[in-house]
């Protein structure tokens, strides 16, 4: 395992900062802080918030990527369930997805039960699970300067891509989307994408 | 999207009714071949099922039972099939598989079930579609006492999680059974389990 780096960036401009460059993008976000996070960078119809299903954010950006071959699919989660869907990175790579794309932003702690320390903290090492796996990029974003050398990748490189990018631990304020009920966030979802043909 | 169709099933006169036992695989409807290997159309039935549900996306965890729909599946180039690491990646996959606008299936065994009971919570709170596809083991003829357990759970762990239930014991009703399961996932937007009895895919026989 690598030597540990103490994470500096903050989560909420580092999600601003990539959101800003989305355009048409369709995004999957993990339960919790990165839902939060999302909610706070400014919610948008083609957002799929997860409040539950632990483990699954990566495999449902999967399936929106495999019906959408020519739309951008970023999945922005936490390291808790990405640790909690780790197969997702095999059977994702398998599949090859030119068009999704992997964010996790990792603050090394279960956000929502007490932070208490993720495998991450102890050294695990996510993008290089994700490279193993066979994703054509992966990385892990320690600071502002690669990051910003990220961004535009994410949108124009051709995946899957993965990127772990270090955040601080710190418990910030809730910030909820609009919609927490089920059928409205994805009901929202289809009309944006699908229009007329969402109710066929 | 077609709302009504007609059943794939040429016939729905039963076939003729034979005793079933663990020697003869299949039971009724389905045929024995020159060599003693027991063969049965429910395979490329369901697949045909599938197909004329508008089914785009195939996830799964294999069973020998799905042997022949998985290869049909992997074949079939307007599909995309995908094998799992686990079944409940399936779940997720094909409610991204809805969001994207995509209608999709997901094949396991009974014992897979186990390993999707939180993930369910997601199709039943968001009102995905999900049409499941599960070949029983521990319950006909089962060689191995491992298999019991969840086998004998897997209804009751599925109704629990709100999944509606059908099971089918016989060959030649299984891609009958897929095609109203399938009609009310899509139409109602539920999750949907067709249990296909051991009775039908053959117990092993660990010689």
């Amino acid at each position: 395992m690598a030597k540990q780096r103490k994470p500096i960036l903050d989560r909420r401009q580092a999600v601003a900062d990539i959101l800003s460059r989305r355009g048409d993008t369709l995004l999957v976000t993990g339960l919790g802080a990165p839902t939060w996070d999302t909610a706070a960078a400014g919610e948008h119809e083609l957002d799929f918030a997860n409040w539950g299903g632990m483990g699954g954010a990566t495999m449902v950006g999967l399936g929106v990527a495999l019906a959408q071959p020519r739309r951008r699919v970023l999945v922005i989660t936490g390291d808790g369930d990405m640790l909690m869907g780790l197969g997702s990175l095999a059977t994702i790579a398998v599949q090859k997805p030119r068009n999704l794309v992997v964010i996790v932003l990792d603050n090394e702690a279960f956000g929502e039960t007490g932070m208490q320390a993720t495998h991450t903290r102890h050294g695990v090492d996510l993008a290089g699970m994700a490279k193993a796996a066979g994703f054509r990029g992966a990385t892990t974003i320690y600071n502002a300067s690669q990051l910003k050398t990220w961004i535009p990748r994410f949108y124009r490189q051709p995946g899957p891509l993965f990127a772990s990018i270090k955040v601080k631990d710190e418990k910030l304020a809730m910030v909820l989307p609009r919609l927490k009920d089920g059928p409205a966030i994805k009901n929202r979802f289809r009309e944006a994408l699908l229009g007329s043909k969402a109710y066929d | 999207m077609k709302s009504t169709r007609e059943s794939v099933m040429s016939s729905r006169a039963s076939s003729p009714r034979r005793q079933g036992s663990s020697n003869e695989p299949g039971g009724p409807g389905s045929r024995v071949r020159g060599n003693g290997k027991p063969s049965s159309r429910w395979p490329q039935d369901t697949f045909r099922v599938l197909k004329e549900l508008g089914v785009r996306q195939v996830a799964y965890v294999p069973d020998s039972g799905h042997s022949e729909l998985i290869r049909t599946c992997h074949a079939d180039r307007e599909l995309k099939t995908v094998v799992l690491t686990t079944e409940e990646e399936g779940i997720a996959m094909l409610a991204g598989a809805w969001l994207g606008g995509e209608r999709g299936v997901l094949l396991m065994q009974s014992s897979g079930t186990g390993n999707c009971i939180n993930m369910l919570g997601l199709s039943a709170e968001c009102r995905f579609p999900l049409l499941m596809l599960v070949t029983m083991r521990g319950h006909w003829g089962e060689f191995n006492p491992w298999q019991v357990p969840m086998s004998q759970a897997t209804a009751p762990a599925l109704t629990a999680m709100g999944v509606l239930v059908h099971q089918v014991d016989e060959a030649d009703r299984v891609a009958e059974t897929v095609d109203a399961a399938g009609r009310l996932a899509f139409n109602t937007g539920r999750s949907v389990a067709v249990l296909i009895s051991q009775r039908i895919v053959g117990a092993k026989q660990f010689k």
